[in-house]
């Protein structure tokens, strides 16, 4: 039973507190020490698909959005080992879509290209897949481009936990699952809006409102002006 | 196997090749047949690129396309971004003709004048300084920027700041140097903030004054040997470029006009949204670059020269008053009537790069950049067409978009695919005039060179198109006979 008793935990030898019950992530987003994740929201129930906000727990490689923090716990976040492992990650989610920064309009708002600039990533690891991917642009507001969907699953958990409707879904298994609209029309038979809180959670291109792209000019986009995760760091130095 | 073929094979034919051939943008190659005495039999430049845009353009929505295809091209981005968010404006609804805002049209115009004055700038200064300040057939190891900076420092520096200044315009508009976001359809994303416009406006009156030194450097290589300078690689042609409705020299929007060698118009004031109707594309099985022609005067003689030459050749005037002094000037050198040589272009490229930067000045006094409305949107349509003067000449986009938003089709007419044919003219006459009966040396094959540097050409521009052209690979046995060979047609 969750207790609202004070723990204290260690981040890279930075002394933290937390409550009881808390997941590393959410204590270690309070005490102003930065995880990079991108499958987790905060207002959505974990999902711990993505593994790029691994950390190393007490000696063990754990998702620090599922696992919670402990009493005494000592975690591995910054150290070149857990460094390596993510970029490993994020080159993954690199190499097995078609995520073309140069052209994309979620370029400089997207979380996937902001974290790998965070962990100074230049070039993947591994070779380029080039899968083919679809677009469903049915709908006259929204579309959804495969291309550059990282299966994350949050627009699938909020669909259901904010907007109470499942309209969207995974597809396929394995390497070849797929965000799809739960209609045989595709995104024209859903009831979908721009409004809806399972658009507004894709944190890379993959799901668009049509006809808002590059509105923001170059120098005044979310990541232009401060890495990602800024903004939990600043709660540390505040 | 064709005769020509035979003879190159049976080496009673010479073969020369020029590969790559150097400062210009993109690759291409040029190789020069020459026979038993000496003579020129046959000349070819090569585009050995191989592109896709047209192609894989297709199914993106359609507000993606400025951002997109400006990625042709790292030298002009701003003409390929400008010309997409002309088409794309149609398709939204806001047309060419005071359909924008006034910041919006002026905003895109102060990013294309900028544009033009690096690009010309990057051209003159970098690329082509050298032969005209050093000789043709100078050193090898002068032919290069550096040498220029070592020997004239002056000019070096003026060149490089030059570029610079219209690389700040192109940034402060599109947001960056090279590939921006400024233009989107209907408008344009930012104003141009009034720090911003006083630093450029503190530069602006030496940026004026070093490209008026730039139009006089030309006119004295030229006048150290006139005759030369006039007839290097020149031939009569056909010119054409957008003017303005009052016949004005207009980069950024205008009508078709059409003149041939004596100046008479073959096309004055077209609406290029029919531009379909006026000019043919010709594909040819041994470049990936196509053809332009005029309709009306057909394959054979319907081709023609675009740029600063055929600009300075279609437009009345220069709205801008040094330009315009020196546009008259360089139109009395010919009596009025189009000026053939491709030297020229040097000169004419320059009176551009002068009017640019007055058009700059013009502009950063308006207000309009710094507020009013950035987007309009009116009844969507399924198809639009974009045309701009880009630095190296008229730049065509085409594209139709389907009711989900995602683009159907695109046409690409790059600027340096019109020159496709006066480039190869050029290449067989200097290479007749200046290799005939000698012994080939590699000071002589820069002349070939120079030839095909008057135009600017951006080859990787101009090779955009997949699944269009022709491709003929054969398999062939040494004696020439053909084993097995495969084609794939072209519609053209």
């Amino acid at each position: 039973m969750m207790t609202s008793e004070k723990i204290t935990f260690y981040i890279d030898e930075i002394e933290c507190t937390a409550t009881q019950g808390q997941s590393i992530l959410e204590a270690a987003d309070e005490n102003g020490v930065y995880i990079p994740r991108l499958c987790h929201q905060p207002d959505l129930l974990p999902g711990g698909s993505c593994r790029v906000c691994t950390v190393s727990a007490n000696g063990r490689n754990q998702a620090a959005c599922t696992t919670p923090v402990a009493n005494d716990m000592i975690i591995e976040n910054g150290s070149e080992e857990i460094l390596d492992l993510r970029r490993a990650v994020i080159e993954m989610l690199f190499i097995e879509g078609n995520h073309y920064c140069p052209m994309c309009e979620r370029s400089g708002n997207c979380e996937l290209q902001a974290i790998a600039y965070r962990l100074k990533i230049l070039a993947p690891r591994f070779p380029f897949m080039f899968p083919s991917r679809k677009l469903d642009a049915t709908h006259p507001g929204i579309f959804i481009d495969g291309n550059r969907c990282i299966q994350c699953g949050r627009c699938v958990r909020a669909a259901q936990q904010i907007d109470k409707k499942p309209i969207l879904g995974f597809i396929g298994r394995g390497g070849a699952v797929r965000i799809k609209a739960s209609s045989t029309e595709g995104l024209k038979g859903v009831d979908i809006s721009p409004d809806d809180a399972c658009v507004k959670a894709c944190p890379v291109g993959a799901i668009i409102v049509k006809d808002t792209a590059y509105r923001k000019p170059i120098g005044e986009r979310m990541f232009d002006k401060q890495p990602i995760g800024s903004e939990i760091e600043a709660r540390r130095t505040s | 196997m064709s005769e020509f073929v035979t003879r190159i094979r049976e080496k009673s034919l010479k073969k020369v090749v020029i590969d790559p051939v150097t400062r210009v943008e993109g690759h291409g190659k040029v190789t020069i047949i020459i026979d038993e005495e000496g003579r020129v039999e046959r000349t070819r430049l090569h585009i050995v690129e191989f592109r896709g845009f047209e192609r894989f353009i297709q199914g993106r929505p359609y507000w993606e396309a400025p951002v997109v295809v400006q990625r042709l091209c790292g030298i002009c981005p701003v003409s390929h971004h400008l010309a997409a968010a002309k088409a794309m404006d149609v398709v939204v609804g806001v047309g060419p003709d005071g359909g924008l805002s006034a910041t919006a049209e002026k905003m895109r115009r102060l990013m294309h004048y900028g544009q033009m004055l690096q690009s010309h700038a990057l051209h003159f200064y970098h690329l082509c300084s050298p032969d005209l300040l050093f000789g043709f057939e100078s050193d090898v190891s002068k032919r290069n920027v550096l040498a220029v900076a070592a020997e004239y420092p002056e000019i070096a520096k003026q060149g490089i700041l030059l570029r610079r200044y219209g690389q700040e315009i192109i940034r402060a508009t599109a947001g960056k140097r090279i590939h921006g976001t400024g233009a989107i359809p209907g408008g344009i994303n930012r104003h141009l903030s009034k720090e911003e416009r006083d630093g450029f406006l503190t530069d602006i009156d030496q940026m004026i004054e070093w490209a008026g030194a730039a139009v006089e450097l030309v006119k004295k290589v030229h006048s150290q040997n006139p005759d030369f300078f006039d007839s290097f690689g020149s031939f009569p042609s056909n010119h054409l470029s957008l003017v303005r409705k009052d016949g004005a020299l207009d980069f950024y929007h205008g009508n078709i006009r059409a003149v041939d060698a004596d100046g008479l118009k073959i096309y004055d004031q077209v609406d290029y949204k029919d531009y379909l109707d006026y000019i043919g594309e010709e594909v040819r099985n041994w470049s990936y670059m196509k053809f332009p022609f005029i309709r009306k005067l057909g394959k054979k003689n319907g081709w023609y020269r675009v740029g600063p030459l055929a600009r300075l050749n279609t437009c009345d005037f220069v709205p801008s008053p040094l330009a315009q002094k020196q546009f008259e000037i360089f139109r009395a050198y010919t009596g009025g009537k189009p000026n053939n040589c491709t030297l020229h272009y040097h000169w004419a490229r320059m009176i551009e790069m002068l009017h640019s930067a007055e058009v700059i000045k013009e502009l950063l006094s308006d207000d309009d950049l710094s507020s009013g409305e950035l987007i309009r949107r009116g009844q969507r349509v399924g198809e639009g067409v974009g045309l701009i003067e880009a630095p190296r000449g008229t730049l065509f986009h085409h594209y139709r978009v389907n009711g989900d938003d995602q683009i159907e089709m695109c046409n690409l007419i790059v600027s340096t695919t019109n020159n496709n044919d006066p480039m190869n003219k050029a290449v067989h006459r200097v290479a007749q005039d200046c290799l005939t009966g000698k012994e080939i040396t590699d000071g002589l094959l820069n002349n070939v060179e120079v030839a095909i540097r008057a135009y600017d050409p951006c080859l990787s521009c101009a090779t955009h198109a997949l699944g269009q052209m022709p491709l003929e690979v054969k398999l062939t046995d040494r004696e020439g006979n053909v084993i097995s060979a495969r084609r794939k047609g072209s519609r053209a």
